[in-house]
């Protein structure tokens, strides 16, 4: 009774809100004004369904939340779990993936393999940022910065210098990680929403000047004729060059994923993670956050330089306006709608995010309408993003008879 | 390290924590009046007082959290030195051996429980960006021994069978055994425990000054703490330090202190009003 009473009430308002648009259409040809009433009778009926949909979802929210909290796990989250911890099922859940994205540039057109490969930079982004976000909660909005400076290394290595990609690969990701270590030392004091403002600030920074230092950077025109990554010299024409990039940065992703879950859990990985959970508790339990958050500023920042100097390479012309700071809202967008600190949902996130919006192309009017929505539904339904990180598994002598000990009363008997 | 001073303890040989006239203003507020307090090896020592006397305050001080106006900290780790750690980072202090406990819980909340006891390891182990990268023989090792004395660690505060739980979903009790596990991890000379027994039931209280004792002797420790239990300070502390309004009232033992008319009138109020 009460749910009736709030949906009516909110279809009323809904039609209210929406009666300048929905209703009234003023004819300008004849002068007159159109009263489309029927407009307003669809949103009301819509909207009370719509709102019932609502109070539904979040009732069923709650009660999963309550069943996990009881140790239950539902159905769908018992089989990710088991494909995900159980070597049985994930190996050849990895095999079957990996034998995909390998099949990729021969099944497909080169167009499909060129959206692929910068689906792939993305996930490569993302990874990165997720070390700097995701693990050690540092909320970095200017991440494009990083990814710029890798990308207009190259470039301009290349051009004046004639150095080539794989000279170029260490020196961007260098270049990145000093520029992250120099953002880095001015806000080691600062946390979250200030944060974010200053690497918001040098976001826009490295961009403008990228922009108005014309002899450095030639502007906004930017560097054209960069060369492709050279395969022991050969000639490549353009297609086989695609086919060459997409394998070059699937192993870079690879590599990333390996690195990135291999930082995660070891020493560093976990100063990162107590860091983000309590600065204070961290500096007390012996952490130098200094060098820790710098750690993670650098090495964040090199996987986006590396991403850079690939992009450079793919595209042979950059220019700022691939810099802006609707990208690095992108790749954060990723990260948390992926699941901050797991490598899987992030992977998976920037997937999701450059792919959908290619393949749904008819819906191209309405892309960013069906952005926003998924993003505040999610925000709504499952803000720990899609998959949430799993549980490190360590490998704890005489622990095998725990499920005893639990069992048996506890000695202190309080726990 | 600002200032490592290695000078020859003359008289205070014993005191692994000596801490002389400690001040510390607030702009205008002077929360700690020349504190002076020392800690000899193996000793339990309690610091009271009424709630606002600065006992925390002075806790910040001398881990490193906040920087003394005035005055002198000293420690004495087991390698015999004498350090003083004024204006120290807290994660210095931490490493040369003085570990603390928070009064208001400060876990990882979303951690594991040996995850929170493998973080007290950091600053003992040396594995860098590039081992964790490559994962050597060396720092595969060095991980498995982190987990091995983690679960130690966690055996001996009796949460070895919650080990794989996240620290937030523990009880309270646990919890605060946790952030001992926690700070022992660290290898500290000294524990610093800051209202270990605040919202524990008499039972649980009773566990925990065991514990407390267990741990001095198996860790061969000194043990600074705060307490507002005055039965579980009374019975375990072997000296005791008074504090209120920022400046020390009385030292000495339980029977003396308990004895003070200065204390028994912070705790009380006037004479003329018992």
């Amino acid at each position: 009774m009460q749910g009736l009473k709030k949906s009516i009430l909110v279809s009323l308002w809904f039609m209210f809100l929406t009666f300048p648009l929905m209703v009234i259409r003023i004819d300008s040809l004849n002068g007159t004004i159109d009263w489309r009433w029927e407009n307003m009778l669809g949103m009301g009926a819509g909207i009370f369904v719509l709102s019932f949909v609502w109070r539904f979802m979040l009732a069923r929210k709650e009660a999963g939340r309550a069943a996990a909290a009881g140790g239950a796990m539902s159905a769908r989250g018992a089989w990710f779990e088991r494909l995900r911890s159980d070597p049985k099922a994930a190996v050849p859940a990895m095999a079957l993936i990996f034998a995909v994205f390998l099949a990729l540039p021969w099944v497909f057109s080169t167009y499909q393999t060129n959206i692929m490969i910068s689906a792939l930079l993305y996930v490569m982004l993302g990874l990165g940022l997720n070390i700097v976000v995701g693990l050690s909660g540092q909320l970095v909005l200017g991440y494009v910065a990083f990814y710029a400076v890798g990308a207009y290394a190259y470039a301009i290595l290349n051009s004046n210098f004639g150095l080539g990609f794989w000279a170029v690969l260490p020196i961007g990701g260098a270049m990145a990680a000093l520029f992250g270590i120099l953002l880095g030392f001015p806000v080691l004091r600062l946390r979250g929403d200030y944060l974010a403002i200053v690497t918001l600030g040098f976001g826009e920074i490295i961009r403008l000047v990228l922009e108005n230092w014309s002899s450095f950077s030639q502007g906004p025109s930017g560097i054209a004729n960069i060369e492709r990554p050279g395969l022991f010299g050969m000639q490549l024409s353009v297609n086989e060059a695609t086919t060459y990039i997409y394998y070059l940065i699937l192993a870079a992703v690879i590599v990333t994923i390996v690195a990135v879950t291999r930082l995660k859990n070891s020493r560093i990985g976990r100063a990162w993670q107590a860091l983000r959970e309590d600065e204070i508790a961290c500096q007390a339990m012996g952490i130098d956050i200094t060098t820790t958050k710098l750690t993670a500023f650098a090495l964040g920042a090199c996987w986006a330089g590396f991403a850079g100097v690939i992009f450079a390479a793919k595209t042979t012309f950059i220019n700022p306006a691939s810099f802006t700071f609707l990208e690095s809202a992108m790749v954060l967008a990723m990260v948390v709608l992926g699941g901050m600190g797991s490598v899987i949902g992030v992977s998976v996130g920037a997937l999701v995010l450059i792919l959908l919006p290619e393949y749904l192309r008819a819906f191209s009017e309405y892309r960013m309408l069906i952005f926003g929505a998924t993003m505040v539904l999610m925000m709504v339904f499952r803000p720990q993003g899609l998959v949430s990180p799993g549980r490190t598994k360590y490998n704890v002598p005489g622990a095998d008879g725990v499920g005893a000990d639990a069992a048996r009363p506890a000695a202190g008997g309080n726990a | 390290m600002s200032a490592t001073t290695a000078t020859a303890a003359v008289n205070a040989s014993a005191a692994v924590l000596d801490v002389r006239s400690v001040s510390m203003n607030f702009g205008g507020l002077r929360a700690l009046n020349e504190v002076d307090l020392q800690v000899r090896q193996g000793e339990i020592v309690a610091l009271i007082g009424p709630n606002g006397a600065g006992k925390t305050t002075f806790f910040n001080c001398i881990t490193g959290i906040y920087v003394p106006t005035e005055g002198e900290v000293r420690v004495t780790p087991r390698d015999g030195r004498t350090v003083t750690v004024n204006g120290m980072k807290a994660s210095e202090v931490t490493t040369l051996g003085m570990s603390r406990t928070f009064q208001n819980i400060r876990l990882f909340p979303t951690m594991s429980v040996l995850e929170n006891v493998m973080i007290g390891r950091h600053c003992r182990t040396r594995a860098g960006i590039l081992g964790a990268l490559l994962r050597d023989p060396r720092t595969r090792a060095e991980e498995q021994r982190i987990v091995e004395e983690s679960y130690e660690l966690l055996k001996s505060v009796n949460l070895h069978q919650h080990y794989q739980d996240q620290a937030r979903n523990l009880p309270y009790g646990a919890q605060r055994r946790l952030e001992i596990a926690r700070a022992l991890a660290t290898n500290p000379f000294l524990l610093c425990l800051d209202e270990p027994a605040a919202g524990m039931n008499p039972q649980e209280t009773l566990e925990l000054k065991e514990l407390v004792l267990e741990i001095r002797e198996r860790h061969e420790l000194s043990v600074l703490l705060i307490e507002h239990d005055m039965s579980m300070v009374m019975s375990l502390s072997d000296r005791i330090y008074v504090m209120e309004y920022g400046s020390k009232i009385a030292e000495g033992t339980p029977e003396e202190v308990s004895r003070n008319p200065r204390v028994i009138k912070a705790y009380l109020g006037e004479e003329s009003h018992a």
